[in-house]
């Protein structure tokens, strides 16, 4: 009756299983869709008239808010891989050997696809309130191709973070980082506006190209060189978490 | 002659410095129960971890169902199932949606999963609490579950690892009926307890796990016999009569105070009947007789030197 396993099938299956997962817990929900809008809300209507940026607040914003969107999706993932490794149900899946793969790339395809909704949430916002984009539609391609390599890389990340971590306790509290970087970032305001030692940091750190090349790309004056930047940091991300995620994988199940 | 699916020789196991498993030997023949009997520490987990292939032994060959657990553990994942120390339910799912995610990863048609899953929630009286999630389940409820959920994939062979610990006694009355039912359909099953009575209760054959070592292997039966604490008391109205008694029955201790006779005896109705017919014999009239076997508590002390639930200092 047991078959040889396909991939492909299981990670279907699992992915089915992560998203049943998401949607039924209502923190999860809470920290991936409904908190950037919040901070959106924050900072664009109490803090926005506040930060001299140049441009119309909203526009700067945006683009460092979708990275945000991303960010907060990520604990609901470290937590939910660890608690597979940690609970118990690792081993069940293993007896039945279901391909090593599918339970790494259910988590990683889930919280793309959780945030996903969470960026076309933020986007849809970004409009109501104001913004207005001058990009053409291979601009948005670009965009959407910047924001979805990001998107993988954070989730490889944080599923090598959950991987990793000895506890879901210890797990939700891997990725704080994740959150916090953006907001040391060109996130919220430019980074030139920013004290030494920070400013330096904010510049070289991975978040400014992805937001810079966002926000060329939004605008309708996209730069190649921070978008090729911006893809570099999330190839070397996506492949280290990728690698660091099935190391600890085989070593713990 | 039933051949054996379990065959264990010299298996080793060590963390680090620390040994767990030192040269275990263990056989177990195709349809029983096989009890791994031993307090906390003593190695059954690791040895299920072993068994199963979850865990990589350092040493020893094991054999199940006929497969090498080093070089053929997909063989041997796909007669076997598992149900850990921990229930290893998926809480956010509801009970119905767990067995259908084992249907689903063992890749059974629609129709045939969907067939499974029905009759394993009707068979473990699951159904009215199908639809809720599994995290609302009480500890019986998800011990079942979980049971249920290793019976998808229909298992030859099945490994239960504490499967009682911390359930109320009616739980565990029905885990064992669960048990029994497994065995009359001709499945194995390899179970590991610290309850003595638990073992004594479903196993056909127990061996006893200490520190790493196997102190003793048998039925029930035989390893109680293992112990001298075996015997026949007798107690008396007067002092006369136990007097008269204590002549008769040579290898007899009194006590005086108690008015009791105590006779060293197997227990066994032969020699029981020896014992009536000498006092019948002497016309003593004896006013209360009891048969004291040892349980299996008194074998562990006896076997290991100290209580089965004694925590051990590594």
């Amino acid at each position: 009756m047991s078959t040889t396993s396909a991939p492909l099938t299981d990670s279907r299956i699992m992915l089915r299983r992560n998203l049943k997962h998401i949607l039924r817990n209502p923190t999860t929900i809470f920290n991936a869709a409904l908190m950037p809008v919040v901070l959106m809300l924050l900072l664009v209507y109490v803090f926005g008239n506040a930060f001299n940026v140049g441009e119309h607040y909203v526009e700067y914003a945006t683009p460092g808010l979708i990275l945000l969107a991303i960010s907060y999706g990520l604990a609901g993932t470290a937590v939910s891989v660890s608690s597979d490794m940690t609970k118990g149900i690792i081993n069940r899946f293993k007896v039945m050997n279901v391909s090593r793969g599918a339970v790494l790339t259910g988590h990683v395809v889930a919280t793309m696809l959780s945030s996903s909704v969470a960026i076309a949430v933020i986007i849809g916002m970004a409009f109501a309130l104001g913004f207005r984009s001058s990009a053409t539609l291979l601009d948005w391609l670009g965009a959407i191709g910047i924001i979805a390599a990001t998107a993988f890389a954070a989730a490889w990340l944080t599923v090598a973070l959950g991987m990793a971590a000895k506890t879901p306790e210890s797990a939700g509290l891997a990725v704080v980082p994740l959150i916090l970087l953006p907001f040391v970032s060109s996130a919220i305001v430019p980074a030139a506006k920013m004290g030494q030692g920070v400013r330096q940091f904010a510049e070289y750190q991975p978040f400014t190209p992805i937001i810079e090349s966002l926000r060329g790309l939004l605008a309708g004056t996209p730069s190649g060189g921070y978008a090729a930047a911006a893809l570099a940091w999330c190839a070397g991300i996506a492949l280290a978490g990728y690698l660091w995620a099935l190391a600890t994988f085989r070593r713990r199940a | 002659m039933r051949s054996s699916v379990i065959a264990v020789s010299g298996l080793r196991k060590a963390y680090g410095d620390k040994t767990v498993l030192d040269g275990i030997d263990l056989d177990v023949p195709a349809g029983t129960v096989f009890s791994l009997l031993g307090p906390n520490g003593a190695g059954k987990t690791t040895t299920v971890n072993v068994l199963t292939t979850l865990m990589k032994a350092d040493g020893g060959t094991v054999l199940v169902a006929g497969h090498d657990i080093a070089t053929e553990a997909k063989a041997v994942r796909a007669v076997i199932g598992v149900t850990g120390q921990f229930a290893a339910v998926d809480d956010l799912l509801t009970g119905e949606e767990n067995l259908q995610l084992m249907a689903d990863l063992q890749h059974l048609r629609a129709g045939e999963g969907k067939r499974v899953v029905t009759s394993l929630l009707e068979r473990f009286d699951l159904v009215e609490s199908a639809q809720k999630m599994a995290a609302t389940y009480s500890g019986g409820m998800r011990r079942k579950l979980d049971l249920a959920m290793t019976l998808v994939t229909r298992p030859q062979i099945i490994f239960l690892d504490e499967p009682t610990a911390g359930l109320d006694p009616r739980s565990r009355r029905t885990m064992w009926n669960i048990v029994r039912e497994l065995v009359a359909d001709g499945v194995t099953v390899f179970l590991t307890t610290q309850y003595l009575e638990e073992a004594d209760q479903l196993a056909g054959r127990i061996a006893v796990l200490d520190q790493g070592h196997l102190v003793a292997e048998g039925t029930p039966d035989e390893l109680k016999r293992q112990v001298t604490g075996s015997h026949v008391r007798l107690r008396f109205t007067d002092l006369r009569e136990l007097d008269a008694a204590a002549r008769v029955l040579t290898g007899s201790t009194r006590d005086d105070e108690d008015l009791t006779l105590r006779i060293p005896s197997d227990g066994r109705a032969k020699s029981l009947r020896a014992l009536l017919d000498r006092l019948d014999e002497h016309s003593i009239d004896v006013e209360d007789f009891s048969v004291h076997t040892p349980d299996l508590d008194d074998v562990f002390l006896a076997l290991t030197g100290h209580a089965s639930t004694e925590a051990i200092a590594q």
